[in-house]
């Protein structure tokens, strides 16, 4: 019988929730890593028992934290990220140099074809690679020693590399977004880059054509689709057709266009989600209501979904990594708050419910969809 | 024979309970006990000592015998007691945070 895992990382642990295809009892695994930040949990496309962890402290760094049997037990694996030769500096928040420094990894992106190969994206901005399970991490510098990197600057949440899309179509390609870089391409599996930033607008960039320098939140793709792109900026819903080379506004509608995730469903490449948030100075949900953004079509118009979410005196935020789909019929899609509540919906958004309301605040959501 | 407290997040990791006690070649200082910790507990590499500098984390502090042995040098003989495994040398999580 078909069912899913909903992989969720939070402040203080990671927790695996699981559900048969219904969708509608739940059993709630975890705190996983307990009182340690869980920045993401994402399984192997190719073995979904095989799952990755982030785990990290300020007290105690950074561990990576492996699963053979999907979620039921753990093993610590590499972690060890050293950035290859001289890792030379990033500008400042004032603008002076800064040397790079690693923090954390923000993003685990495991291989769609094997489940020992895994991409990590850390902060400060920079792309790692483990083909042995996580065991050992080499670095792919050439996202770092782009030449525009010494011009790279942290958004307020760190310089982190936070997305990673791999091409399903196109062997070697594959994406990267940095807080605020921008987005990125690579056609050779990641040995070169290239900024992919034409046509977004950022406040505070004097440069309307300026190369790097913006704050690309989250890309999302559709793996039947992929050179179709879709970016939360800090500002602005972009969509690009053209595998990045080029974007376009479709904010349409919205009444924010300022968010942090960004989805698509798993059967219509056309319909995307989004989570509006008043602004960048208010974290928070307009008017106090956590409401949904869909559009069937491909972006501009859009529609709230608000069933069965608070509709007063809701104050959460819903951060980049912490929305995903699954792939059943009925598309399900999950999100979790930063008040601790992870919303499930198994009819593409019509109706929510809360899986668990009391969670620590959470910083990622997966989903796999289990056969 | 060193005894070694480590913190509760620490003591997870590494799948001890209690103290820890290790047989350090030569002086004991820190860096030959936590050379020892780390070689019985490969977990813990990284998570006391920055890999890349190799040293303590900022959060991360040594106390013992009463005193904060922080700041001595990695290579600074310990106190004698600690040597002689009277008294542990207690590796601590700042406070800090919320």
């Amino acid at each position: 019988m078909s069912g899913v895992r909903v992989l969720v990382g939070t402040r203080k642990g990671a927790f695996v929730l699981t559900s048969d295809g219904k969708r509608e009892q739940w059993d709630i695994s975890g705190p996983h890593f307990g009182g340690w930040e869980i920045y993401h949990v994402k399984g192997s496309p190719a073995d979904p028992e095989r799952l990755y962890a982030s785990q990290s402290s300020g007290w105690f760094g950074q561990l990576i934290q492996r699963s053979d049997d999907g979620g039921t037990t753990w093993e610590p694996v590499g972690n060890q990220f050293s950035y290859q030769g001289v890792p030379g500096t990033h500008q400042w928040y004032d603008g002076t140099p800064h040397p790079w420094e690693f923090a954390r990894v923000w993003h685990l992106e495991p291989s769609l074809h094997d489940p020992d190969m895994v991409y990590a994206g850390v902060e400060d901005a920079g792309l790692f690679r483990s083909a042995d399970g996580g065991k050992e991490w080499q670095e792919l510098p050439g996202l770092r020693c782009h030449g525009s990197g010494p011009s790279w600057q942290p958004g307020a949440g760190g310089m982190c590399l936070h997305t990673i899309l791999l091409d399903p179509g196109e062997p070697g390609r594959m994406f990267a977004a940095i807080s605020a870089a921008g987005a990125f391409r690579s056609d050779d599996a990641g040995e070169t880059w290239q900024p992919v930033n034409r046509g977004l607008q950022s406040e505070g960039i004097p440069d309307g054509d300026a190369e790097v320098g913006h704050c690309v939140h989250r890309l999302a793709m559709h793996p039947s689709r992929p050179e179709v792109l879709y970016m939360q900026k800090h500002w602005d819903v972009m969509r690009s057709d053209d595998a990045g080379d080029s974007w376009h506004e479709v904010s349409g509608n919205l009444p924010s266009d300022f968010g942090f995730p960004i989805d698509v469903h798993a059967h219509e490449p056309d319909t995307i989600y989004v989570v509006p948030i008043t602004s960048d100075s208010e974290h928070f949900p307009p008017e106090g209501k956590l409401r949904v953004y869909r559009s069937r079509t491909g972006g501009d118009e859009w529609e709230p979904l608000t069933r069965g979410l608070p509709q007063a005196h809701c104050y959460v935020n819903v951060l980049r990594d912490a929305m995903a789909v699954d792939s059943l019929d009925s598309c399900g899609v999950y999100f979790g708050t930063t008040g601790g509540q992870v919303y499930a919906s198994a009819d593409a958004g019509d109706n929510w419910a809360p899986i668990v309301r009391d969670l620590p605040a959470v910083l990622s959501v997966e989903v796999q969809t289990l056969s | 024979m060193i005894r070694v407290v480590l913190p509760a997040h620490l003591r997870t990791l590494a799948k001890v309970d209690g103290e820890v006690e290790l047989d350090v070649t030569g002086d004991a200082t820190q860096r030959s006990v936590l050379d020892a910790l780390e070689t019985r507990y490969p977990v813990l590499r990284g998570t006391i000592r920055d890999y890349r500098t190799g040293q303590r984390r900022a959060f991360v502090r040594f106390f013992a015998c009463e005193q904060d042995l922080s700041h001595e040098q990695p290579d600074a003989p310990l106190p004698s007691a600690v040597a002689m495994g009277t008294e542990p040398l207690l590796i601590v999580g700042a406070m800090a945070g919320g």
